[in-house]
């Protein structure tokens, strides 16, 4: 794509908004604020249209001219983005609602949304002249960053802690990252990473190349609208962790609005937490305009972030658009895994249980109208957390003859 | 035993460099002040309108003192406190 060009200009503090140079940063360097990316918008202006999209790769890579960087060969490496967004009308008749996609993230390469903010922070980090990547996590980023630098031959660093299960380690480490196992809670390692990355010539994806990393989660506003047929939905269920994804979405579809891609309102954001882990829809319900911290408890633990960086700015999010930050219990999760597998064949985990969970307590309090397109975003496989729904599947044991099978289930006979 | 203040590489440029300071026990708010006494401008970098900053991360001995008495948590001799930005990223355990 030898046509590229980045629009992206500088960065600038959300909350003290001092700009700096489109270097490697974490946060501002004077407030302690999460830094985001800016853009010269006249620019992408007059390059974007939608015919220049559909002629783009198969890829989040199409929607290169709302990112800050490129790579000149976008086919290399995991393909990661145009996941499906499917039509779910059994979870929408279920739930007395109309019109319900699922926008299926479950479909990236590593089975989370993941892939999306790892492509562009390795791509940034590669252009920043960065070797080595690494970062800190029990799950899904930890897959992501090490299969993506496999697949682009960089050297990468994971740092998890000790007691992690050995699923996940064995998942992230077959990709052949060093896989440092740190003899501590997972604020530990995160501490520590920090500190390593103040020191050496690593870049940590969602410490030192952060404001970029997250500018890939954008491309789910871009997707849905474009395989809406350029419509925006009237509502889409979000969750929240560090309140980046919600808030990202948002800018997407802004975007898409201030470049004339689309036309039409903004959809309305709902958020969705775990009840174990809700700081922000704590803050929402109480009209509050700060977020205290929390101690997670969960098993939604992609979700368990005890203070969220963009909790504040969620809380904007969800009061611009008339949406809302709602948790759910951990036995509504398991139920909302339950529900979105049984009504759409997608399995999600558990973070994909909480946003289901939250869409269906909304639409039983008759929050939602029934002519309203609702997308319902899924970040995660579930299998990366069969443990939640492993006890509650139910199986028919039989010995191998017809008469044993006829025993256990009844009237399930061949249909002569 | 002095108080350990570790500080967090954006801010060493006020601590002449230093990744850690000794400070007399006290108060967070007291060790801001010393260390504001020692390196000018250090209180405003962490602290706005009389509270600490929305994104600064105070810790005395690993806990956030958010969970605590904020600014107002006594920090003893010999304790370690950690200043940080607000961590994020995967999950917690």
């Amino acid at each position: 794509m030898s046509d590229y060009r980045t629009a992206a200009t500088a960065l600038r503090c959300k909350e003290c908004e001092r700009v700096s140079e489109l270097t490697a940063a974490y946060v501002c360097e004077y407030c302690f604020g999460p830094l985001e990316v800016l853009y010269d918008t006249e620019r992408i202006q007059a390059v974007v249209s939608r015919e220049r999209i559909a002629a783009g790769p198969l890829s989040l890579w199409r929607y290169r001219d709302f990112l800050p960087c490129a790579p000149d060969d976008p086919t290399a490496g995991l393909q990661a983005g145009l996941t499906p967004l499917l039509r779910a009308p059994r979870l929408a008749a279920e739930l007395g609602l109309g019109d319900v996609w699922v926008k299926n993230d479950t479909a990236n390469p590593t089975h989370s949304f993941k892939d999306r903010v790892v492509s562009v922070a390795l791509e940034k980090a590669r252009d920043l002249g960065y070797r080595v990547v690494a970062c800190a996590s029990t799950g899904n980023l930890a897959n992501a960053v090490a299969a993506h630098a496999s697949a682009h031959g960089l050297e990468s660093y994971v740092f998890v802690p000790a007691d992690l299960e050995e699923q996940k380690i064995v998942a992230t480490a077959v990709y052949g990252t060093t896989l440092v196992a740190v003899d501590g809670v997972y604020d530990d390692v995160n501490r520590l990473c920090m500190e390593l990355a103040a020191d050496r010539p690593w870049a940590f994806v969602n410490v030192n190349v952060r404001p970029y990393y997250s500018e890939g989660s954008k491309t789910l506003a871009y997707e849905v609208a474009e395989q809406l047929g350029w419509r925006l939905p009237d509502r889409c269920i979000v969750p929240i962790a560090s309140g980046s994804l919600y808030t990202k979405i948002h800018r997407g579809f802004r975007d898409l609005l201030e470049t004339g891609l689309v036309e039409g309102e903004t959809p309305v954001l709902d958020g969705a937490q775990a009840a174990g882990c809700g700081p922000v829809a704590a803050a929402y319900g109480a009209g509050l305009d700060f977020v205290s911290p929390v101690r997670p408890d969960t098993i939604a633990k992609s979700l368990a972030i005890g203070n969220p960086a963009d909790g504040v700015f969620a809380l904007d999010v969800a009061r611009e658009t008339g949406g809302s930050v709602s948790d759910v219990t951990e036995e509504e999760i398991v139920e909302g895994i339950e529900l979105l597998a049984r009504t759409t064949g997608v399995f999600t985990e558990t973070a994909g249980g909480v946003t289901t969970a939250v869409l269906t307590k909304l639409a039983r309090a008759g929050r939602i109208s029934p002519d309203e397109r609702v997308v319902l975003y899924v970040t995660g496989d579930g299998l990366k957390t069969l443990d939640a729904v492993a006890s509650r599947i139910e199986r028919v044991d039989v010995a191998p003859t017809v008469a044993s099978f006829e025993e256990a289930l009844g009237e399930a006979r061949l249909v002569a | 035993m002095p108080v350990t203040v570790r500080i967090p590489a954006p801010l060493r440029p006020v601590t002449g460099g230093a990744a850690a300071v000794e400070c007399a026990p006290g108060t967070v708010r007291e060790l801001i002040d010393q260390l504001d006494a020692q390196h000018a401008g250090f209180r405003d970098r962490v602290m706005e309108d009389g509270s600490l900053r929305r994104f600064v991360n105070v810790f005395v001995a690993g806990e956030d003192v958010r969970f605590g008495d904020g600014i107002d948590t006594a920090v003893a001799e010999g304790q370690e406190v950690t200043i940080l930005p607000a961590v994020a990223g995967g999950s917690a355990p």
